[in-house]
């Protein structure tokens, strides 16, 4: 079933909620328990094709297309990528090829998280955000 | 320049206060930079040689005849010289002006390697290079189809020479290795490595990168042909390099990159070479930092390496004591003989994590592989979180990244 939220509904919330944290290491805590409580991605999923290398963290990223939905499934290696990861998840998880393309990323700026997405070789974060909508792209060609 | 106090010690609010950078915070704590073997900062007298430059004598060097130029070309040679005694070399011919470290070393690939190294030929390199000091010869030895083998290292982080003796035995006709390891610390036994090279009649070259900040270097002691550093892991400034050659051996190599400066003369049909160094430095150089650089050696010699060094070990002794007592954690690279480098890892604990948090609370460190991936593998690691001290660093400091330590793992565990 689609995601009954919108992309730009799911970041606004989660902007809020980030809203509540005065200190960073409330922050930063918050985000490492979202990345503990990411499910570990299968093995069978953890293929060469699936990761995303950065020069210090990786991160897997795989997905399934089913009904025009797109489900979005992801790894690290690194905790606090890993709940960046799973917050990526939430907003692009369950939506249509066309609402993914036309969307756009703007959480990570608000919560201050902009830092890690920077276009450097440290993580894999940035080049997952890109692939997420490369996957959609592919799906919606295929469609 | 009155860095020792009345009491006969090292003032280092002095020192300090010479760095107007450290003094600023970082998400709203005092920074506590602590990476300095990626690069040093740099003290007032550099950044003053830079505005100097810039706003009394800059021109373009060795070609004109104006003052401006004369000004900016005695400034540059002055430095050279400095260098030339900063590494007890010779003469000043014998040092040639490079962009770093990474472009000396490949200077010499391309130009002594190429003409040198042939089919079958042995190159020598240590396991725990630089990526800088191994994928130049990686590509060289793939174009001439020579070999490499790599002295291996202990569990401490310390080469083993009876290994390399066996090696040497074989067709070896260059070694190259660092003088100092920039992911463990270790300062390996140049002198002694170059001797038994020597004795096969190997030529030698040294990645000094880590070295010029914490040893004195004496080139001609140490017996080596060619030493390579950076100015910026030094107190100066970014983008200059020192490629030091012994004159014998340079003058046998072929110029690196051709265009100005590198000619004698040049006609429609040939041209001849300039005579050294400049037959090495094609094109106009960094002549800025270049000059500031010399700024940079004065302030080391001002304070001395033997006392920089010795601040620099108490310090790491601290932080490496206090660490011992984090649970599951474990520091790489022991070696008897090392420099201010405390490079570790945690257990169940990701390096970039650490970083990641440490940086929250102001503290600079370094995470990952430290371009040292053949290394990590021999450890079975996948990188470490390294902690590099010089003169400024303070046992508070070091008191101050071992609590954000605790605090970081309490987070994360």
């Amino acid at each position: 079933m689609n995601n009954t939220k919108s992309i730009t509904e799911i970041q606004n919330e989660i902007v809020n909620e980030f809203n509540f944290f005065d200190e960073w290491d409330e922050k930063y805590g918050y985000i490492i328990e979202l990345g503990k409580k990411l499910p570990v991605l299968e093995e069978e999923h953890k293929l060469s094709e699936n990761i995303i290398k950065g020069c210090q963290s990786q991160v897997w990223l795989t997905s399934e297309y089913s009904d025009g939905i797109i489900h979005y499934k992801a790894d690290s290696d690194a905790i606090i990528v890993k709940g960046l990861v799973s917050l990526l998840i939430r907003v692009y998880d369950n939506h249509t090829p066309d609402e993914i393309l036309s969307s756009d990323l703007f959480f990570l700026e608000k919560i201050g998280m902009m830092q890690h997405l920077s276009p450097t070789r440290s993580n894999g974060l940035a080049a997952m955000a890109k692939q997420i909508k490369l996957i959609a792209l592919a799906y919606k060609a295929k469609a | 320049m009155g860095f020792i106090g009345s009491n006969g010690n090292i003032d280092i609010e002095k020192i300090r206060a010479e760095f107007p950078i450290l003094h600023q915070s970082i998400h709203g704590k005092p920074l506590v930079y602590l990476d300095n073997a990626a690069s040093t900062q740099k003290p007032n007298v550099v950044i003053d040689a830079l505005v100097s430059y810039y706003t009394t004598i800059n021109a373009n060097i060795h070609r004109g005849i104006h003052t401006l130029s004369e000004r900016a070309t005695a400034a540059f040679e002055e430095s050279r010289i400095a260098v030339k005694d900063f590494i007890n070399a010779k003469s000043a011919e014998e040092i040639i002006f490079t962009r770093g470290t990474t472009e000396s070393i490949n200077l010499v690939a391309s130009t002594w390697g190429r003409h040198n190294i042939s089919k079958g030929d042995v190159i020598v390199l240590t396991a725990m290079e630089h990526h800088s000091n191994q994928v130049p010869w990686q590509m060289l030895a793939k174009e001439k189809e020579a070999i490499i083998r790599y002295i291996p290292f202990n569990e401490a982080g310390e080469l083993q020479l009876d290994e390399y003796e066996n090696i040497l035995k074989e067709n070896v006709k260059l070694v190259a290795v660092n003088h100092v390891s920039n992911s463990l610390g270790t300062v390996n036994p140049l002198k002694q490595i170059t001797s038994m090279a020597k004795k096969i009649g190997a030529v030698v070259i040294a990645d000094g990168a880590q070295a010029t900040s914490h040893l004195d270097i004496d080139v001609r002691d140490l017996g080596v042909d060619f030493y390579a550093f950076s100015a910026h892991k030094l107190y100066g400034p970014t983008g200059v390099g020192v490629l030091y050659g012994t004159k014998s051996i340079l003058e046998s190599m072929p110029p690196y990159q051709g265009g100005g400066e590198m000619i004698r003369e040049v006609t429609y049909d040939s041209c001849s070479y300039n005579e050294l160094p400049y037959k090495f430095e094609a094109g106009t150089p960094n002549i800025a930092d270049t000059i500031a650089l010399k700024a940079a050696l004065d302030f080391v010699n001002g304070i001395g390496k033997s006392t920089i060094r010795a601040h620099e070990q108490e310090v790491y002794q601290h932080a490496a004591n206090l660490i011992k007592d984090i649970d599951g954690l474990r520091i790489i690279g022991e070696a008897k003989d090392k420099v201010s480098v405390l490079s570790f890892v945690v257990e169940g604990i990701h390096h970039q994590d650490l970083g990641i948090l440490l940086d929250q609370v102001g503290i600079a460190i370094r995470t990952g592989h430290h371009c040292t991936q053949p290394l990590m593998s021999k450890f079975k690691i996948a990188g470490t979180s390294r902690a590099s001290f010089a003169i400024y660093n303070t046992k508070e400091e070091a008191e101050k990244l071992v609590a954000g330590i605790k605090n970081a793992l309490k987070m994360l565990r």
